[in-house]
Order: C-alpha cells, then sequence, then structure tokens
C-alpha cells in the first residue's frame, strides 16, 4: 500500500488554479522530494495531505486514511512541519512538547523521557527552557521538526523545511530528515523505530537539497505533475548528456569559431560557450566521445580540460518546467 | 477529546500573558472603588464651590448607590475587556499559523473552542470573585451589609452578561481574518443588542436586564428576569455553536 496516494486533485482559490488534477503516489519509507517553482501548488498539496485544505475534487489518502471519510484518524499518523512553524512565545520548548505529548495521550513518564529525546535530537537540549518568542528561524524550525516527529509518525509532511535556514542549520535539519531513512546516525538509539518506516514527504524548490536525501521525486507546476520517479531514473531519462571542453588560454578567438561549427554537427543538441569553456549537449554520447576530442584536435586547439558533465536534478528541473 | 489538555494550556496563556492579571487589577480597582465613590463622590462635590449647590440637593448616598455604581463599573469595563480580551482569540491563532500547527493534532476543533471559552470565563470569573469580595467588604464598611445570597446572585448574573460579550467576541474571532476586523465585529454586534436593549419590548430579555435583575437581587427584592437568562445564555450557546461550525469549514 503506498504511503500517499493522490488521484486529481483539485482546488481552485477564485479564478486561480492552485491545483488541476494532481495525481501522485509515494511510496512507504521513500524520503521524497516535491518540487515546483513558486506558486506551482506545493503548499496546498501538503495542507491538503495535512487535513488543513480541502481539494474541490480528487480522491487522496496518506498513511491509508482516505481523507474524504476518515480525516480524523489522520492526525495520529501524519507529522507536519509548515515552511513557517509558529509557537506560543510565552511557552518553552519543554512545555510545547509536554503540550504536544499530553495531546497524544502519553503518560507523563513517556512525555518526559520522549520530549527529552527529542530536545537531543534537534539539538535543543540547552535552550530547553527558554522561551520560543526568543528563538532564531533555525531554532524554531528544530523544534518543529521534533513536534512533527513527536507520535512517531508514519508520514512526515516537510514544507520547505530548509529554505530559510543558513547552512549549518540547513546541513542540521537535512541531516535529520537524511536519519529517517536509516542513513544517518543522529536517530541510533532514539528514533531508530522510525528508520525506514517513516515516509518523508519533502516539498522545496533546492534542488541540491533534493539531490542530497531524496530518493524518489516529483515536479509539478502550475498544479500539474509533470514527472515523478526515482531520482536517479528521472536523470537519466530527462537530462541531456553534455562534455565540457575548456581551451588554454590565448586561443579564444579560435575556440570561440570551433564552438560556433559544433551546432552543424547531428549528434549536437546545443553548445553553451563561457569564456573558454564550452558545454556541449549531445544525441549521441559515445559518438560525442569519441568525435569531440579528434575535432578540437584537428582545430589544432591546447585544451586545459576535456569531461563528460554528470547530470545534475537542477539540469531535469528546469528541462522539466521549461 | 483533548477538552481538558487544551483548557490547561489556555488557563496557563491567560496567566503568562498578564490577561487574567489585567483582569483583577481592573475588576478588584473598580470592585473597591465602586462603593468609594457612591460615598464620597457628593462630600467631595460638596468641597468645591462650584458644585456644592448641586451637590446638596442629592440625598446621602445608600447602599443601593454603591451597589449602582458597582454595576455600571464592572459591566461598561466588563464588556469592554471581554472584546479586547477575546478578540485575538482565535484570528490570532490563524494568523500566526499556530492553530495550522495544533489542529493537526488529535485536537478538534470544538475542543480547540471550546477551552478558549471556558479560559475565558474563568478569567473573568476570578476577576468578578475577586471584585466582589472587595466590593461587598467596603459597602459593609461604608453603608451597611448586603444579603450574602443576593450579592452572589449579582455577580453571578454579572458574569453572565460578561460571558455573552466573550462568547460573541469568540464568533467575531473565528470569522474574522483580523483581531482588529474581529473587535470591529464584536462592538458592531455590542451595539446592535444595545439597540435591542433600548426597544421597550426586547428590552426584557437582553443582557442589561441581568443587570437590573442583579441590583434587586442584591438589594434583596425578589424580582427577576428568568426570560432575560435564558435568552443570554441562548446567546452565548448559539454564538459558540457558531464559531465552531464556522471554524469547522475552514481551511488553515
Amino acid at each position: 500500500m503506498s504511503a500517499i496516494q493522490a488521484q486529481g486533485l483539485r482546488k481552485a482559490f477564485g479564478p486561480f488554479v492552485a491545483l488541476d488534477g494532481l495525481s501522485l503516489t509515494v511510496e512507504p519509507g521513500a524520503v521524497f522530494g516535491f518540487l515546483g517553482p513558486n506558486g506551482a501548488g506545493k503548499t496546498t498539496t501538503i495542507r491538503i495531505l495535512a487535513g488543513l485544505a480541502r481539494a474541490d475534487a480528487g480522491q487522496v489518502s496518506v498513511a491509508g486514511v482516505d481523507l474524504r471519510t476518515d480525516g480524523h484518524l489522520l492526525s495520529r499518523r501524519v507529522g507536519y512541519l509548515p515552511e513557517e512553524p509558529a509557537f506560543y512565545p510565552w511557552m518553552s520548548a519543554v512545555e510545547f512538547l509536554d503540550y504536544v505529548g499530553r495531546l497524544y495521550g502519553q503518560t507523563p513518564a513517556e512525555r518526559k523521557t520522549r520530549t527529552a529525546e527529542l530536545l537531543e535530537l534537534t539539538g535543543l537540549t540547552e535552550a530547553r527552557k527558554r522561551r520560543v518568542g526568543g528563538y532564531s528561524r533555525g531554532m524554531r524550525q528544530r523544534l518543529g521538526l521534533a513536534q512533527a516527529l513527536y507520535h512517531r509518525p508514519e508520514v512526515l509532511l516537510l514544507d520547505e523545511p530548509v529554505s530559510a535556514l543558513d547552512p549549518a542549520g540547513r546541513k542540521d535539519v537535512l541531516g535529520l530528515i537524511e536519519g529517517l531513512r536509516g542513513t544517518n546516525s543522529a536517530l541510533r538509539g532514539t528514533d531508530s523505530a522510525l528508520r525506514g518506516t517513516c515516509t518523508v514527504f519533502m516539498s522545496t524548490h533546492i534542488l541540491a537539497d533534493v539531490e542530497r536525501i531524496c530518493d524518489s521525486v516529483a515536479v509539478i507546476d502550475h498544479g500539474r505533475l509533470l514527472a515523478q520517479g526515482r531520482r536517479d531514473e528521472l536523470i537519466e531519462r530527462y537530462a541531456t548528456p553534455a562534455l565540457r571542453v575548456e581551451a588554454a588560454a590565448g586561443a579564444a578567438e579560435a575556440f570561440a569559431a570551433w564552438a560556433a561549427g559544433l551546432n552543424a554537427l547531428p549528434w549536437v543538441s546545443a553548445v553553451t560557450v563561457d569564456g573558454l569553456t564550452a558545454t556541449v549537449q549531445v544525441t549521441d554520447l559515445p559518438l560525442a566521445q569519441r568525435e569531440l576530442l579528434r575535432l578540437a584536435v584537428a582545430a589544432d586547439l591546447t585544451l586545459e580540460r576535456y569531461e563528460l558533465v554528470k547530470p545534475t536534478l537542477e539540469d531535469v528541473f528546469l528541462r522539466i518546467v521549461a | 477529546m483533548n477538552f481538558l489538555t487544551a483548557l490547561r494550556k489556555e488557563w496557563l496563556e491567560q496567566r503568562r500573558t498578564r490577561r487574567l492579571l489585567i483582569v483583577i487589577i481592573v475588576f478588584v480597582a473598580f470592585g473597591l472603588s465602586s462603593p468609594l465613590m457612591a460615598k464620597f463622590m457628593p462630600e467631595v462635590m460638596k468641597s468645591f464651590p462650584e458644585t456644592a449647590a448641586i451637590a446638596s440637593m442629592f440625598p446621602d448616598p445608600t447602599a443601593a448607590d454603591a451597589v449602582g455604581q458597582y454595576l455600571k463599573n464592572m459591566s461598561q469595563f466588563g464588556l469592554l475587556l471581554a472584546v479586547l480580551l477575546s478578540m485575538g482569540a482565535v484570528t490570532n491563532e490563524k494568523e500566526r499559523g499556530t492553530a495550522a500547527l495544533m489542529l493537526t493534532k488529535p485536537l478538534p476543533r470544538g475542543s480547540f473552542l471550546a477551552a478558549k471559552a471556558v479560559a475565558l470565563l474563568i478569567t473573568f470569573g476570578v476577576g468578578v470573585a475577586l471584585a466582589g469580595l472587595g466590593g461587598y467588604y467596603y459597602t459593609y464598611v461604608l453603608f451597611e451589609p448586603l444579603p450574602v445570597g443576593g450579592w452572589l446572585a449579582l455577580n453571578g448574573l454579572l458574569l453572565a452578561y460578561i460571558f455573552v460579550y466573550v462568547a460573541i467576541t469568540l464568533l467575531a474571532s473565528t470569522l474574522a481574518r483580523s483581531q482588529v476586523a474581529a473587535g470591529g465585529i464584536a462592538f458592531g454586534l455590542a451595539i446592535l443588542l444595545g439597540i435591542f436593549e433600548a426597544i421597550p419590548t426586547t428590552a426584557k430579555l437582553m443582557p442589561a436586564k441581568l443587570l437590573a435583575w442583579g441590583t434587586q437581587a442584591a438589594l434583596g427584592n425578589c424580582e427577576t428576569a428568568w426570560g432575560a437568562l435564558a435568552v443570554c445564555l441562548g446567546l452565548a450557546l448559539a454564538a459558540l455553536l457558531g464559531a465552531w461550525l464556522a471554524l469547522r469549514k475552514q481551511e488553515l
């Protein structure tokens, strides 16, 4: 059974259509990257999955819960972290997590243990008694993650969890999320029960983060699914192979002329020149690997570098969205 | 479900954000000062040549004046505080995003709302109780002892009067998109009730009638206004029910 199954989701705000028949499937245990440019419908989708908004049409089930009929069961199976988690500024982190534990019906002993575990996990132990109103953005994000993990959810919905964090904060939070997949030791001994069982659904527009921690990806734009699959499959399917050639200094004119001439070749799909570096996108990689170097030698160019460009998710994203 | 947990948080919020303290200070100040003002205002006026002639025309103040002064001050400031302290209860949580965060947990929207209403009722209840103690003591010292049962009834009816406006403001806070808009809607509804209070046929069923009943009860008279009490409690419950139905449908 899928961790998340959405079929034909539609949501409009007046004349603006946020979701236009969105369908997607997320397998259990995946760290799923939900990609799209700003305004693509990512947050609307997450709000629907979290039960905070209703789709105008379509069906959706999360952690086996059909949101149309059993939405009340969702809260015990799903953890939710909004883009900018908000807390009661007059509470401390310990008080807030204790409050969350009470809502989940935990005993005082369970709450004490779980709160301490999560504070340790998110690096908030020292600041646990400080009022949340005085927390930095990164600390609030980490507390947000702690509250979302409190009840060991089957599905974790994260809306842009690191987009506003500094590099160190991003690294910490991504490390925590990555740990849910079982590849990071941060959860060892505390949340080992979650590893491999928790499905993480994470929206973002930071492609490097997705590339780092997500194993499956969906790309949406204008409320429609453009592509979905395992990260490596998508890269293989959508990324155009490319070769990068860098000429030695002093041959700029000859190099530019040579690079421009490559456009006429049938196995070249595009050439981008930046100073003394040319990135050549090709349709037949083995042929290009043989021919390109030969052509450079024939043109009497002195090369500094000649390499195969590893396609990235960014290439895929730009190609799909464009 | 989880009502008590939510109530515990709301009650903590009332204390931490000084709302309880504000209500206690304002109410106790008026509870203590009302009998004092009733007793000494004529004498103060007599001490000024400009107002001495007018003051000499007034009869000597009695416990009824103290009760009247107490109710006037407490009801006016009670209404004001009811709106000011309740208008952000739901809108603030929606604006900040805490409602979205908490309502994805096992916290039904009805419990979320009911906890706020009960916490505010307790806050105003504590304020009215302390003001009532102070008011009773000073009225006793400066005038005469009032019937204890009647005084309790007066304060109970005063609390019911205030709670009508708390409930109406919670409805406004649920419907509005901002705290200011909620306050505007609540004051608008209070003015609407004030218009009904000015119409003789409906006045006997309006919240202000509870205050008149309370005055009579405090002075040992038997005149009652059960109809007004029923309408006021009905109004409060209808407002809370409306707030719940609205919140259930809202997307956060």
